[in-house]
């Protein structure tokens, strides 16, 4: 995995989450407080500009740039748990894609502390990680991490403000959930040619 | 979506613009965002350092200044700062004896302070405690909850804590105060209508005509019940009692009623007339109060009332000179 495939993924990304901004701010005024479409976007819109105003050599340095744009940029929760995603990414790229969302993955899980079925991000991210790991392709994750997202809406919220609202957040998407599904479609679409399985990067 | 506003996403640079220029005796830092007293760092004092989203204002940049907090970090409406602006705040308050974070359990704001405290651990020596408020008794606090919001209390911790910090009284002393302050403050909340995030234009929830929303809390974000709307006799009675249900209070506590940015003054004296009532009843003596609009929503309209066991220590701590643009007397 090389830093243009990695910025391709990134730049997706950021394309998606502009364009289901209103939305995922709609989620998150059900359960939440109506910033996750705005915070992602904007977010996600400084990390395109940072990396193409100094483009990243490699892949673990885009990675961190990417992390450290997050954290300084987004505030609130997403902030955070995003950031420390690519972060721990960036550690563990060199071992290839899936390795490196795994090692992300265990980062949203320190830092955030919650459990799978909390209704949160580590629904989406989860499986997908487990597609991953068990050999399948990006394709499939990015379709796990849909089907987790589906998953969250009969769960009752355990963590972040929807857990305020206990058995009433049941019946809603999980906005975290869904843009997280979004960063794994992303990733189908721009790196599925490329695979993403363990092997090393060919730069 | 009306408001006096230029473009939705300059907000709240162009509040803090506004607070710099008002208030002259604060330093704005604008590109961190961060509002400091002027004469900060204060030499062997224990900096005080709070932050949370923009949208409640005057918490918590309208509370910096002598007597209560050293510097304030505003994230955007709603949302938590970020570590880097919480960094510069710990970094610009330092004056050699430490720095307390006082910081309100949201998720989002927990984990920011918690990257914060981390990065202000790894590049120097500032020791730094964190003191997380949580008070709400609207929310039950379990492993299947994100815990207690902090709300009203944090208004009253800041002033209790703030005087403790310019006696000089070291950060250990200055942490177990505030944890007490939070342990003996309970609050609960009341929404009769939602509230515009500006860059959401749009309300962040219905809440329709003759009906209000229980136990809400600082950021739109739905409470414990909808109920119809109702006499501010009956509305006191169903924010007090939950409180005193949770907590035992005595003789001499400190009552505060807030507003949540859209209910008038008179609306509020209202209420607390009915609060003072009920506590009379339970035989609960006021010793001090505080009533206005501390601890806004946006243009929210509703209210919260806080009640603090208080003691002759944290009275007095709660009557020494304050002065910021929020909060200020006796100096």
């Amino acid at each position: 995995m090389n830093a243009a495939q990695l910025t391709a993924w990134l730049t997706r990304f950021a394309e998606l989450v502009h364009a289901q901004r209103d939305e995922l701010t709609a989620l998150d005024s059900a359960i939440g407080d109506a910033d996750h479409g705005s915070n992602m976007d904007r977010g996600m819109t400084e990390v395109v500009a940072a990396l193409a105003e100094a483009p990243p050599d490699d892949a673990a340095a885009l990675l961190k740039r990417t992390g450290t744009t997050l954290v300084s940029k987004v505030g609130g929760a997403s902030g955070p748990l995003y950031g420390t995603l690519f972060l721990r990414m960036a550690g563990a790229i060199g071992d290839g894609f899936a390795p490196a969302l795994r090692a992300g993955f265990e980062g949203v899980l320190a830092r955030g502390k919650a459990e799978p079925g909390d209704k949160t991000m580590v629904d989406a991210l989860g499986p997908a990680c487990d597609v991953l790991d068990a050999g399948g392709s990006l394709a499939e994750a990015a379709q796990a991490a849909a089907d987790g997202r589906d998953a969250t809406v009969p769960l009752v919220a355990r963590k972040g403000r929807a857990s305020y609202l206990g058995e009433r957040s049941a019946g809603h998407q999980d906005p975290g959930a869904t843009s997280t599904a979004l960063l794994l479609q992303a990733a189908a679409e721009t790196l599925g040619g490329v695979q993403g399985q363990g092997e090393e990067a060919t730069p | 979506m009306k408001k006096l506003i230029n473009d939705p996403a300059d907000v709240v640079a162009d509040a803090l613009r506004g607070m710099a220029a008002a208030h002259p005796r604060l330093r704005v830092d604008h590109e961190n965002r961060v509002v400091l007293r002027g004469d900060a760092p204060v030499r062997g004092k224990v900096g005080l350092v709070s932050g949370g989203g923009s949208g409640h204002e005057p918490m918590h940049g309208g509370f910096v200044g002598p007597g209560m907090l050293d510097a304030a970090c505003a994230g955007e409406v709603f949302t938590s700062p970020v570590p880097d602006q919480m960094v510069a705040a710990t970094q610009g308050v330092d004056g050699g004896a430490g720095v307390l974070h006082i910081v309100k359990n949201y998720t989002g704001d927990v984990m920011n302070f918690e990257m914060a405290a981390e990065l202000v651990a790894a590049e120097s020596g500032t020791e730094v405690v964190t003191v997380v408020v949580d008070d709400d008794v609207a929310v039950t606090d379990s492993l299947y909850t994100a815990g207690r919001r902090g709300v009203g209390t944090t208004v009253l911790l800041e002033k209790i804590v703030g005087a403790a910090a310019e006696e000089g009284r070291p950060l250990a002393e200055v942490a177990d105060l505030a944890r007490r302050v939070d342990d003996t403050g309970r609050s609960m909340g009341v929404a009769l209508t939602s509230c515009t995030v500006p860059a959401a234009g749009k309300p962040t929830f219905d809440l329709p005509e003759g009906e209000m929303e229980i136990g809400i809390g600082i950021h739109g974000e739905p409470g414990r019940r909808r109920v119809p709307l109702a006499p501010a006799r009956e509305v006191a009675q169903m924010l007090v009692e939950p409180i005193l249900a949770d907590r035992t209070f005595t003789d001499g506590v400190i009552c505060f009623v807030n507003g949540l940015g859209g209910t008038p003054l008179l609306e509020l004296y209202v209420v607390y007339a009915e609060v003072a009532a009920i506590l009379e009843k339970a035989g609960i003596g006021i010793a001090r109060s505080l009533v206005g609009p501390y601890m806004t929503s946006l243009e929210m309209a509703g209210c919260s009332v806080t009640l603090l066991q208080a003691d002759d220590e944290l009275l007095r701590l709660w009557d020494a000179p304050v002065d910021t643009p929020g909060l200020r007397w006796g100096a």
